[in-house]
């Protein structure tokens, strides 16, 4: 056996040495219930994370497409882009966590949380280097057993627990269905590897059932519309911190990959048009139903959740046709994304832990109290929307752009018809924090160090990313293969 | 000689008998046992293809094997958030956990 092409997944390589350091230092510095002292805090992982993000990022230029393990293990330079982009957000979620972390009841599980999240962050990377149904299954539920025990994390807190069941039973829902599709695909193909699955398909019944379950189970773990309903209670329930990071990192390493799956397995002739039309109709019911729930909603986690799940739709409209073009404005539409749904959430969160306060009638008169706050949150709920200036506005442009060049226009159509729908519930929670006023409004408070960084770093994403037309172009520059 | 297409109408009851029980269920460990009906299902379709169809490869066989292996860990995880539900509400029926809806 050839060792060196352990060299072609440095990357995990790197990730698992920086959960490993993690965890012997969990072993030694976790605080004592005695002195109540902690050294472990969020400083090691953030460092550590950051080396790991910038190192890999670093020879990317060079970098070529190989395949390691027989074809069981895949790598493009593409993908580098998108597991930076997941290292970058799961960066953000640390920093917001701080002020979580350190409260009374959370300080000796400091350590699992950042074991936790690090490990699903594996399961991601694994899940997109894919070149096997079995890679693929693993990396899948790598990355969602334990974000279920991180959603069901404040285990004080029933609501927490609450969404921890009903996301773990519908997580195994989905899998098992996810599961019958690739046995069905395993007997139409007799292989699993995505490289061969593309020329011994036969296409006939067996293969559309197939691929029709598969699509659903990955319709539950984006959360796309039909296969929703388990989102909105599940962002609610859980801290904070989780749902960004459900929402934003765990969201779109599974766009992606289904994606990827859909372009690289299902792109012969009966199979891509029956997707093609199935993800037609479930773009169109996300993107509508969605904003039509999130409009009635009072508890702002539960808002962004339906945020969320309308944004999914807008995330894999750009796939439809299946182009290269397509590719591009998704990694770039998750990019963006990310910058301002963290942006958000780290604000909630923020918000959450000085003052207790999670709906929207809450937040009335904002603005007089914690004016930067209250700016902030307007940024990326502005970015959100698709208003020009930010970086929200190009990544629904390049998006639209790429389904109007497959021919999908009514598709887009609706699309902006949803936008301007879209507008109207973000703005909700603008005027409640610029116009209402309140008896007893948030108090003025001074966010901690690190939630003022992740801040900053959301900030910049949602400000530069579209203003700096070369991002794009950088990311157009690596074919997708 | 058993037909391919008897083990697969097994298969496909029991996965079936797995999404009805996930649906109709009370109690949340029943639901468990349905998925588990569901996941299993899955390994004799894989096991069945892989004999009837493709004896030339163990690609079918390893896929079940790592998806048993991989179904007891979430059922674990599954059954740990239950005691803890348990704890708080003395009760893990399904119609108990509607604190959030809508």
């Amino acid at each position: 056996m050839d060792y060196s092409q352990f060299l072609y997944m440095h990357e995990e390589l790197s990730l698992l040495l920086v959960i490993t350091i993690l965890f012997v230092a969990d072993l030694i510095m976790c605080p004592d219930k005695k002195s109540g002292r902690g050294v472990y805090n969020t400083c090691l992982p953030v460092v550590l994370l950051t080396l790991h993000t910038v190192l890999n990022l670093l020879p990317c230029a060079g970098d070529t497409a190989t395949s390691a393990f027989g074809g069981m293990y895949q790598h493009t330079p593409m993908m580098t882009i998108v597991k930076s982009v997941l290292n970058v957000g799961t960066l953000v979620v640390f920093l917001m966590a701080h002020d979580w972390l350190r409260r009374e009841e959370n300080k000796v599980k400091q350590g699992e949380f950042y074991l936790l999240t690090l490990f699903t962050l594996l399961g991601m990377y694994f899940m997109i280097s894919a070149g096997h149904f079995l890679m693929f299954f693993i990396g899948l539920e790598l990355a969602s057993i334990p974000l279920a025990g991180l959603v069901a994390f404040d285990k004080l807190r029933y609501e927490s627990a609450e969404a921890g069941a009903k996301f773990i039973l519908l997580a195994l829902f989905s899998s098992a269905l996810l599961l019958y599709g690739v046995s069905l695909l395993y007997g139409a193909a007799g292989t699993l590897y995505f490289d061969e699955f593309f020329s011994q398909l036969r296409p006939g019944l067996l293969s559309v059932l197939g691929m029709t379950f598969f699509v659903t189970g990955m319709g539950f773990k984006i959360s796309l519309v039909p296969f929703h309903l388990w989102t909105a209670d599940t962002y609610q329930g859980a801290p904070t911190v989780v749902t960004g990071y459900l929402s934003v990192v765990s969201k779109g390493a599974a766009a992606f990959v289904l994606l990827t799956v859909l372009y690289k397995v299902f792109a012969l002739t009966p199979l891509f048009e029956a997707w093609n039309h199935g993800l037609f109709w479930i773009i169109i019911l996300t993107i509508t139903v969605a904003n039509l729930f999130a409009i009635r909603q009072k508890n702002l986690k539960r808002f962004m959740a339906f945020s969320a799940i309308s944004q999914a739709g807008y995330v894999i409209l750009p796939v439809m046709g299946g182009t290269a073009q397509g590719m591009t404005a998704l990694v770039y539409y998750l990019l963006v994304y990310m910058a301002a749904n963290l942006g958000a959430f780290a604000v909630i969160n923020v918000v959450e832990q000085r003052s207790g306060k999670i709906n929207i009638d809450d937040y009335d008169g904002l603005y007089r109290t914690n004016p930067k706050l209250a700016f902030l949150m307007t940024l990326c709920l502005f970015s959100l929307a698709g208003i020009p200036p930010f970086a929200g506005f190009f990544s629904k442009f390049f998006g639209f752009m790429a389904a109007f060049n497959a021919g999908e226009h009514l598709l887009v159509f609706i699309a902006l018809v949803n936008t301007v729908i879209s507008l109207y519930y973000y703005l909700l929670i603008v005027k409640a924090m610029y116009i209402k006023t309140s008896d007893s409004p948030i108090a003025t408070f001074k966010s901690d160090g690190y939630t003022r960084v992740a801040l900053a770093v959301c900030l910049l994403g949602v400000v530069l990313l579209g203003i700096v037309g070369t991002v794009y172009n950088y990311i157009d520059t690596f074919s997708y293969a | 000689m058993i037909h391919l297409e008897y083990i697969l109408i097994i298969s496909a009851i029991m996965m079936f008998a797995g999404v009805y029980g996930f649906l109709t269920r009370k109690s949340t460990l029943a639901i468990l046992l349905s998925i588990e009906l569901m996941l299993n299902s899955t390994d004799i379709n894989f096991a069945a293809f892989n004999r009837m169809l493709y004896p030339d490869g163990h690609e079918g066989y390893f896929f079940a094997l790592f998806s048993i292996a991989i179904s007891a860990a979430e059922s674990a995880i599954a059954i740990a958030i239950m005691i803890n539900i348990y704890r708080m509400l003395k009760d893990i029926s399904v119609g108990k956990l509607e604190k959030m809806k809508w």
